[in-house]
């Protein structure tokens, strides 16, 4: 096996990356390696959000996260999250019309899957805690708050 | 409502007579083509019913609708083409959307100014309109009866006589058959029989976009494409005056290392230079760039210290400027008044960036001839302006404009920064000297470094004032440096747009008034930013009234209620006032309206309420776009200085409204937006080089710090429909710093509100 060979396994699919860099992020590995594109960069310094995915459950920025480090673990993307975008913060996502231009919100919805995932009852301080890291420029956050809730009372507004 | 198409390709010659729907000058013509040798942008084939350039019909019924406005977050995508859906009476689940190349036969599909709905509702509706009155007579042909008896609705034709109903799939070869009406045969539907207009609908990117589906700028890939990053002077102006590569060559996955040759004056749209590393991923072109050595010639802009600029700029609004608007003689009131009755007042403001989510970027290819000459480009890229990016790359490849292909894909936000196309022009230089396609990202470090600013602005007001602390006379002043220096070299006054936006349409009622505007060089790339120069005008506009009211003892909503005085259309008469590239007698200024909104958002917020100590309310009301909005905001902030917005009230009078929801959405996140620029807002020079690069040091707004909650009112209308993007934004941080007077007593003069001292105990 080659020193450079690195073993990704994404959604449940393993994925062997060639002569790959182990300090290469996750993201661009996911993005240009990979083809999938629904993980996004915002700032490569794991202060946006944008590229959230979940390791082995929890919410980690992808952007810092070397693919060195990955071998054995579980990595879930947005595109990974549903097969079908029925997950509940999905759905609530649509119920509220959350997204504007929808670029950070693959992040946001992943960030609020960990939360939900550790935390099924947040309050809106926990929203606050969990949330932090991800930005919206946009400035959905109200009704990212507001869907956060409904997906954790099993839909209901 | 079936997936998102991007690839609005050009359609071979149509073989039938066909129409264009061509857009001069804002109105909508249906211009008859000759010969019917037509580029149609919905591929129609020979058996598809096209009436004109926005619709097509296929021969199951199918409605395809062209979308040729950007979505960058207003919904726009959805909206306009629910406004054809209405008219021709289709059923939205056999609706496709498809997003339209730049194509100037489409009017104006600069994205920018809020102004697609007031634009383009009209001539979306003649769109919808003429098809639904050929689908209606070719129905009434086929059964023999009057074309007054058919009516359109639910994807078909019914003749309610007879109770006979074709669906359009069963129309569409006979409408081919029809004479194209004019505008002035069309009649419209009733806001109560429209099925989408005025009612909220899920926008059409809304699955892909919960699912990670939805492609941006940045997710667009052609085969064999390379990944690029470019380093750019740190200084406007910077040449390359060498580079050593022998490092980033040898970085894994760099395939080659090109110089982007400097832009020549005034750099307008053009790429700005630099050195671009490509490689096969981004990662490896941005560890290529990182061992990359580059050094830049000095340039005329490498002393450029904001903070200096920003005093030079105040003291220059206390020296006598270029006169806008007058009336009486405040001069001679203010030379005559006693000292103590003279009240002024300077507030000054930082240059800002965009910082939309996704950075600036783009895919280019190059098409050349045998002998290697560029014959035509095509490029994906998330562009407010399409047509412009066709017109810049024409001009750098010495193309004719026909021969550039310009695919709008969504937005990751745009907010004016994306109507530039200099970020696409360097993906098609790359693309040319590569002979791959290649896609240009933009790092936020990049993006934070080299935008096309928000301007540094400052501005100076003066007033007499009476017994009764009313003002008798008013001067104000601003100076930025003007838009126009990107385009014009050495531009260095203000233009009717920039004085315009919220400053010559002062809706006070003063006897005496002078508006003037100072002057100012550039030294970096200044742009246009979510409501402009608006901005820095509504903060002093609506922060000064809030001074005078306290200075009278009066309460300042009460306050400014007077100084608005009566209903009325403002008079304007021989101002030089773009009125958003309106005319007045069809989008005269309103003071009754702006009153109105004033009025419904303090009832809104309970105004009359006394907050205690460290919490306070403040109110501001502005005209933007030709809409009219206030806001009250409220305030915490704790006895050493820790500032919360628990609550925000917004009042909207944007005339008649397409989708409900996104305008209320609008609102909220131009809360967000605003709260972010005067919270933290704040991009400064030093030495020519900006000293913010990313999220850290030029913060935004996060769940926890922004506001709280928003209740947003939407004035019922049925005015025409007018600006919504950009409208939130103005009254934001006026509203905010007069509640944080009203919470401490602190008068925020200033902007950004991060490292003042708001504490109070």
């Amino acid at each position: 096996m080659s020193a450079n060979k690195i073993t990704l396994n994404v959604n449940g699919t393993r994925h062997e990356l060639e002569d790959a860099d182990p300090q290469m992020p996750l993201l661009w590995a996911l993005r240009d390696a990979l083809g999938m594109t629904g993980t996004k960069f915002g700032c490569g310094i794991a202060q946006c959000g944008a590229c959230t995915v979940h390791v082995d459950g929890r919410a980690t920025r992808s952007c810092v996260t070397p693919i060195g480090t990955l071998a054995d673990r579980s990595i879930t993307t947005i595109e990974g999250l549903s097969s079908d975008g029925s997950h509940p913060l999905q759905k609530a996502w649509a119920q509220h019309g959350v997204p504007q231009c929808g670029y950070c919100q693959a992040g946001q919805i992943m960030s609020a899957a960990a939360l939900l995932a550790k935390t099924p009852k947040p309050t809106d301080e926990d929203i606050d805690r969990g949330m932090g890291g991800n930005i919206c420029r946009c400035g959905t956050y109200t009704r990212i708050r507001a869907a956060i809730h409904t997906a954790a009372k099993g839909g209901r507004q | 409502m079936s997936t998102r198409e991007h690839e609005a390709k050009w359609a071979p010659a149509l073989s039938r007579r066909t129409f264009l729907g061509g857009l001069a000058a804002g109105s909508f013509v249906l211009v008859s083509e000759a010969n019917g040798a037509v580029r149609h942008l919905l591929s129609p084939s020979a058996e598809t019913f096209a009436p004109n350039l926005f619709l097509a019909i296929d021969p199951t019924g199918q409605v395809s609708i062209l979308a040729h406005r950007s979505e960058m977050g207003t919904g726009i995508r959805t909206a306009l083409p629910m406004v054809v859906a209405d008219e021709l009476g289709a059923d939205w689940e056999r609706v496709t959307i498809r997003q339209a190349i730049g194509d100037e036969r489409l009017g104006s599909q600069n994205t920018d100014g809020s102004r697609s709905i007031r634009r383009f509702f009209e001539p979306m509706r003649v769109a919808g309109a003429s098809a639904r009155w050929m689908l209606e007579r070719a129905a009434a042909q086929s059964w023999g009866v009057d074309p007054s008896e058919c009516r359109a609705q639910d994807h078909g034709v019914e003749h309610a006589p007879s109770g006979r109903r074709l669906d359009f799939a069963d129309l569409v070869e006979a409408a081919q058959g029809i004479e194209v009406p004019s505008p002035e045969e069309l009649s419209y539907r009733a806001p109560e029989e429209r099925r989408y207009v005025g009612r909220n609908h899920p926008i059409a990117d809304l699955d892909a976009i919960v699912t990670g589906k939805a492609v941006f700028g940045i997710d667009a890939r052609r085969e064999g494409q390379l990944f690029a990053v470019v380093e750019r002077s740190p200084v406007l102006g910077g040449r390359v005056a060498s580079f050593d590569d022998t490092a980033t060559r040898k970085v894994p996955g760099v395939v080659d290392v090109l110089e982007i040759p400097a832009f020549e004056a005034p750099h307008g749209f053009q790429a700005l230079g630099g050195v671009a590393v490509l490689a096969n991923s981004t990662w490896a072109a941005l560890s290529g760039r990182r061992a990359l050595e580059v050094q830049w010639t000095p340039s005329d802009h490498g002393s450029y210290d904001s903070r200096e600029f920003g005093h030079a700029l105040a003291a220059e609004t206390h020296r006598e400027g270029k006169l806008w608007r007058e009336v009486g003689d405040a001069r001679a009131q203010l030379r005559n008044a006693p000292a103590d009755s003279v009240v002024s007042a300077d507030y000054s403001l930082p240059h800002l960036a965009h910082a939309s989510m996704e950075p600036p970027c783009a895919l280019a290819i190059v098409h050349k001839d045998e002998s290697g000459k560029p014959t035509a480009i095509e490029a994906w890229a998330p562009t407010q302006n399409p047509q412009a990016a066709q017109d810049q790359l024409a001009a750098t490849f010495e193309l004719p404009k026909e021969s550039i292909t310009v695919h709008v894909t969504l937005l990751g936000g745009g907010f004016g920064r994306k109507s530039k196309p200099d970020f696409i022009v360097e993906a098609a230089l790359l693309a040319k000297e590569a002979d791959r396609p290649v896609h240009v990202t933009w790092t936020r470090e990049d993006d934070i470094r080299h935008d096309y600013y928000h301007t540094v602005a400052a501005v100076h007001m003066r007033a007499v004032v009476d017994d009764d602390g009313m003002p008798q006379a008013w001067l104000q002043r601003s100076a930025f440096p003007p838009i126009f220096s990107t385009f014009v070299p050495g531009s260095r006054n203000a233009s009717p747009l920039e004085m315009g936006l919220g400053f010559t349409d002062l809706p006070y009622d003063v006897p005496h008034l002078r508006v003037e505007s100072g002057q100012a060089d550039a030294h970096v790339r200044i742009g246009w930013l979510r409501s402009v120069a608006h901005v820095y005008h509504a903060f002093a506009v609506c922060s000064f009234p809030d001074e005078l009211a306290h200075r009278a003892g009066r309460d300042p909503y009460e306050y400014l209620m007077d100084l608005l005085g009566a209903p009325r259309l403002l008079d304007l008469e021989g101002v030089e006032y773009p009125n958003h590239d309106e005319p007045l007698e069809r989008y005269p200024f309103d003071v009754g309206r702006l009153r109105n909104v004033t009025e419904r958002v303090a009832r809104m917020a309970d105004w009359a309420r006394k907050p205690p100590r460290g919490r306070g309310l403040g109110i501001a009301c502005h005209r933007s776009f030709l809409s009219y909005c206030a806001n009250v905001v409220e305030v915490e902030v704790s006895a050493d200085g820790t500032l919360s917005i628990p609550n925000v009230w917004v009042v909207l009078d944007a005339g008649s409204i397409v989708s409900p929801d996104r305008v209320l959405a609008q609102m909220e996140g131009a809360a967000v937006f605003g709260a972010s620029l005067a919270l933290y807002g704040e991009i400064t020079a030093r030495n020519g080089a900006i000293e913010q690069s990313n999220f850290h040091d030029y913060p935004m707004t996060r769940i926890y710090d922004a506001p709280r909650n928003i209740h947003v009112e939407i004035v019922e209308s049925e005015e025409l429909p007018a600006g919504v993007g950009e409208v939130g934004v103005p009254p934001f941080a006026p509203a905010l710093a007069n509640a944080i007077f009203a919470a401490t007593g602190r008068r925020i003069r200033k902007l950004p509100l991060a490292g003042q001292d708001l504490s109070w105990a």
